[in-house]
């Protein structure tokens, strides 16, 4: 499956770019699996996505739980918890 | 209406459009969150605030919506900036119009605690000291949720 992933804030400056497109094995469809998959990567992957950090979601520009899957063609967004106002 | 912007807000302007033409409006609520010298004993000399372009309007619409489901409102704005800011600067702008005074009061709160914690935006503060992230507030989340209760 194909999916788009972007990244924002302290996430997007730790990996040094902000989206990429990813091609992900059968088994990666829910944002668990995802961070999961992610986390692999390397240490500062590891680091962001292993669970030491409050990572949030969201699925085509909706905010999701970690349960939440991912369908062919969604855009993923990983964020910290949000400050604005 | 709902608006991220880089420019800085007229209050007056906003509150003069809304009424304008609007008999049936007898109350208008408006805040202003503006960006502080001083957080966690810091001085802040910048505040950048980013944000997810295609997210976060629909994200604040979504927030204005429930507003509207749960009080009686006549109309509500949200201006929000990004970019890079100073202290004294505007970086929120609410405004509920409604027939009588509680629903405003109510609306516009809850629009504050559900944008704090819901709509996708980051702010990154300078000081002398450096740059950082600033932390999400665990008061943020209960503010949020007591609306819930």
């Amino acid at each position: 499956m194909h999916i788009k992933v972007l990244y924002f804030a302290r996430i997007k400056e730790a990996i040094n770019y902000s989206s990429e497109d990813v091609n992900l094995p059968d088994d990666v469809e829910s944002i668990t699996a995802l961070k999961h998959w992610l986390a692999q990567r390397g240490e500062v992957w590891a680091n962001l996505f292993s669970g030491q950090l409050v990572v949030r979601a969201a699925i085509n520009h909706n905010l999701v739980d970690d349960l939440a899957t991912f369908d062919d063609g969604d855009e993923v967004a990983f964020f910290p918890p949000v400050t604005g106002g | 209406m709902v608006k991220v912007q880089t420019e800085d807000f007229d209050v007056g302007m906003v509150l003069a459009a809304m009424r304008h033409g609007n008999p049936s409006i007898g109350a208008m609520v408006s805040f202003v969150g503006l960006v502080r010298d001083l957080n966690d004993n810091a001085s802040v000399t910048t505040l950048t605030l980013e944000h997810y372009p295609d997210m976060t309007e629909k994200s604040l619409q979504a927030i204005v919506d429930q507003a509207k489901h749960r009080w009686e409102l006549l109309d509500v704005v949200v201006i929000h900036r990004v970019g890079t800011l100073k202290p004294t600067d505007q970086i929120v702008l609410v405004v509920v119009t409604s027939a009588h005074r509680q629903a405003a009061f109510l609306a516009c709160e809850f629009v504050m605690d559900y944008l704090k914690t819901q709509a996708p935006f980051w702010k990154k503060e300078t000081s002398p000291q450096g740059a950082h992230w600033v932390e999400a507030k665990t008061s943020d989340d209960e503010a949020q949720a007591r609306w819930t209760q």
